[in-house]
């Protein structure tokens, strides 16, 4: 268990982390199962990148933390993760997937672009590193968006990630990832609409958690 | 004593462990060699992120460095130091002759889907008439096209 009292940039690092490593977990899981199998290769490849990103980023807050990646990753209670709702969904279908790949990667794109900008040098060099391959997961997200925008069960997926998808962004950023959701999917939200935001209980994270962590907690301490 | 020549010499004999027709040097991820007395250090940059070769990059020059007589000491750097443009052209023949299209230069402007989906070189049979099926690929950094003159899917190194 790691309980450390964490500074502002640590925890920022852990929840960008936190969200990277879920999702990637998240998409992981259409590997072998994916309605076409270029989707199946692209869901497994974007899942190596986003926890490659998570990797890197829990480095940087472990050498502050004098802990190790893994730690963070694998060692903390499930009660303890800063990701945001929106990645611990478990929604095994094709419209929801993408509309949460979609929502996450138009996001991530400006959490980015405002990390590449950071003072911290090493942070803004990670971020501008991250941005190179995330320049693929969005040209995919787009393309399947542009796909599939005037389908319904597509547009209620979106609806219904869009107050989660909220929940990643500072607050000054969300009103420019709704108008750029709404640049190709013209959906209206009720005014008021109420993000979900980090540390909100989610149901779904526990079993993904279990499933994650089962082999690092069959053997506490193994080197593998 | 080893000098840094010597070490530059010995990493550029490392075959990337996923396309081993390309060295490490090739690939342009070994950014920096300090000797320092017995002490020699490496900045390495990793290609992608969550490329599961570089445990092994790392671990193979740190063989090589030993096999020298020196203390290897690689610092991984994770900035934005490595692109496909740091591939050396001698790196992009050797993709090329392998059956790898080499990564496009990289643009000024963000990455246009428009921009990959054009028909690039088959590195079979040299047409353009190619198309790109999948942004992904078999490993993070590739991509998988599909020459329409001779029947052949190849896989291209992503620009990033």
């Amino acid at each position: 268990m790691v309980s450390h009292v964490l500074n502002g940039r640590a925890q920022r690092l852990i929840e960008y982390a936190d969200d990277e490593l879920i999702l990637g977990w998240r998409d992981s899981e259409w590997t072998g199962i994916a309605p076409s199998l270029e989707e199946d290769v692209a869901f497994s490849s974007i899942a190596q990148n986003e926890i490659g990103h998570a990797r890197a980023l829990y480095e940087l807050a472990a050498r502050e933390l004098d802990t190790s990646a893994d730690e963070l990753a694998f060692d903390r209670d499930p009660s303890e993760y800063r990701c945001a709702p929106l990645v611990t969904l478990h929604r095994l279908d094709w419209a929801h997937t993408i509309a949460r790949h979609w929502l996450y990667e138009s996001a991530d794109e400006l959490r980015l672009a405002a990390l590449k900008e950071s003072d911290d040098p090493e942070l803004a060099g990670l971020a501008a590193k991250m941005d190179r391959e995330e320049v693929y997961h969005r040209l995919h997200a787009q393309m399947w968006a542009d796909r599939l925008r005037d389908e319904p069960r597509f547009r209620e997926a979106v609806e219904e990630h869009w107050p989660y998808a909220l929940g990643l962004l500072d607050a000054p950023l969300r009103p420019v990832l709704a108008s750029h959701v709404q640049g190709t999917v013209p959906v209206t939200w009720p005014l008021g609409t109420r993000p979900v935001e980090r540390g909100e209980p989610s149901d779904e994270l526990r079993p993904l958690w279990e499933e994650m962590t089962m082999v690092r907690r069959s053997v506490p301490g193994a080197t593998w | 004593m080893v000098t840094a020549a010597q070490v530059w010499e010995a990493l550029a004999e490392i075959p990337d462990p996923e396309i081993p027709v390309v060295s490490l040097v090739d690939l342009g991820v070994v950014k920096d060699v300090h000797v320092d007395g017995e002490r020699v250090s490496v900045e390495f940059t990793p290609t992608f992120l969550g490329c599961p070769a570089l445990e092994v990059m790392r671990a193979a020059m740190e063989d090589r460095v030993r096999e020298l007589g020196a203390e290897p000491h690689v610092e991984v750097v994770l900035d934005d130091s490595w692109s496909t443009d740091r591939i050396t052209p001698e790196g992009r023949q050797k993709l090329s002759a392998s059956g790898f299209a080499p990564p496009a230069p990289r643009p000024t402007r963000p990455l246009q889907l428009v921009e990959l989906e054009r028909g690039f070189e088959c590195p079979y049979c040299g047409s353009t008439d190619t198309k790109l099926e999948n942004l992904f690929g078999p490993t993070p950094c590739r991509s998988v096209r599909y020459c329409n003159a001779c029947r052949q899917p190849f896989e291209q190194f992503k620009t990033i």
